[in-house]
């Protein structure tokens, strides 16, 4: 038998009260050797900030690996890395992660893929969450193999992909309008 | 490595994107089309995040020095997967407003009265069974400006981390019988009738604890494998 399953609702504009935890922003402890900085804005389909949103990330530790409950593909080995990060933005739109940059995935684990982080993009007036996947502008070669970037248009691949600055990557996130954010059916 | 799927189902009885009735949706929802995903290694996993709950973040009823006004609920039920599978050690966090509707967010202009014992969010994990409970405050419908005499009906949001990337859901749990159902433009995104009950929770007799407080049971289904290896 299967069962109905329970429906997306939006997680509307008053999350904060329960949602962000103290070390939310951080993948890893913030001293972790080679931590980087993630940031960007959200914008809607005007061009204005979404100052009531929620990104979340999941993604692999430099060696490709995962700090995951079934310790598929191996467990991390990263010492006190999460994989997981949320942060809420600000009133400007904007959120800030402190990570580390993933690894490739190897085939081993189904199939080779570039570095990627997965990001779930929530707020008020998204009734489900929207999926899209922070690429590294700096990993042309690997973006070039990676089999899900291939189902991408050529055109719209840009939109995935984080641009280096001085401490990190900058990844915008445009939920609407001529330069959308590739959004995934996951 | 346990049981767990390698690919998730993608039936759902989800709302769309594009919803004109509730306003916001309008400049939010993306309008190109979502770029299929072939689940990989990245959606099939989860994070362990037991270090986060502390003793009592379950009780919503005891932050404060007195105890908040309105009706003590206890809202308990199970996560479980399509297939019924119970899902153990997986984060449920819920936030809601207070017996008189109003958050304590900066942002909420009700101008119901806030309430200085109670500040409306609590987590737990699910037990070994999927179990989970919350002790907590009923809360009130509220107004909003979504268009002319809109009101929410009364709900708790719940946040579900699920066991993988793919099972993540954001819902809202509601009362039964609520008569503010029809008239709410974020309840009746759902499409489906079923899909809508769901979302209800079940006032329960049985965990009713006497002199003290009334029971809601709130199963939380989210995806589970797909029905073939191969989608």
């Amino acid at each position: 038998m299967r069962f109905t399953t329970t429906p997306s609702q939006t997680v509307g504009p008053f999350f904060e009260i329960g949602l962000p935890w103290g070390t939310g922003p951080f993948a890893v402890p913030e001293a972790t050797p080679g931590a980087i900085t993630i940031w960007g804005t959200v914008y809607d389909g005007a061009g204005e900030p979404v100052p009531d949103g929620l990104i979340e990330i999941w993604q692999a530790d430099p060696a490709g690996r995962f700090a995951d409950l079934h310790d598929h593909g191996g467990p991390s080995m990263l010492g006190g890395f999460r994989g997981l990060a949320r942060c809420a933005t600000r009133d400007d739109g904007s959120y800030r992660i402190v990570t580390v940059k993933p690894g490739r995935i190897d085939a081993a684990t189904g199939a080779a893929q570039a570095p990627h982080i997965d990001v779930s993009v929530l707020a008020r007036g998204l009734l489900r969450h929207c999926v899209t996947r922070i690429y590294f502008a700096d990993e042309e070669e690997a973006n070039a193999a990676d089999p899900l970037l291939a189902r991408v248009p050529a055109e719209r691949r840009a939109t995935l992909l984080a641009r280096p600055i001085d401490d990190g990557y900058r990844f915008d996130i445009r939920l609407q309008g001529p330069e959308e954010t590739v959004f995934f059916d996951v | 490595m346990d049981d767990t799927p390698l690919r998730y189902s993608r039936e759902s009885g989800d709302p769309p994107l594009d919803w004109p009735p509730y306003k916001s949706t309008s400049l939010r929802h993306p309008k190109q089309p979502l770029v299929y995903l072939p689940h990989t290694i990245t959606e099939i996993t989860g994070p362990r995040l037991g270090g986060i709950i502390s003793e009592g973040d379950n009780d919503l009823t005891n932050r404060h020095a007195g105890e908040p006004i309105g009706e003590r609920i206890i809202v308990f039920g199970r996560v479980l997967d399509a297939e019924g599978k119970p899902l153990r050690e997986t984060l449920v966090e819920i936030w809601q407003a207070n017996a008189a509707g109003r958050y304590r967010h900066r942002s909420d202009r009700w101008p119901a009265p806030l309430d200085p014992n109670f500040s409306g969010a609590g987590r737990c994990m699910t037990d070994a069974h999927g179990g989970y409970r919350f002790v907590t405050i009923k809360p009130g419908p509220y107004p909003w400006g979504n268009h002319h005499n809109a009101w929410r009906p009364a709900h708790i949001h719940f946040s579900l981390l699920g066991r993988a990337f793919a099972q993540r859901l954001v819902t809202q749990m509601y009362f039964p019988g609520d008569p503010l159902f029809s008239y709410d433009p974020i309840f009746n995104s759902v499409p489906e009738q079923a899909a809508r009950e769901r979302m209800i929770a079940r006032f329960s007799i049985e965990s009713t604890q006497p002199h003290w407080a009334a029971a809601y049971e709130f199963d939380i289904v989210l995806r589970g494998p797909a029905a073939t290896p191969f989608e």
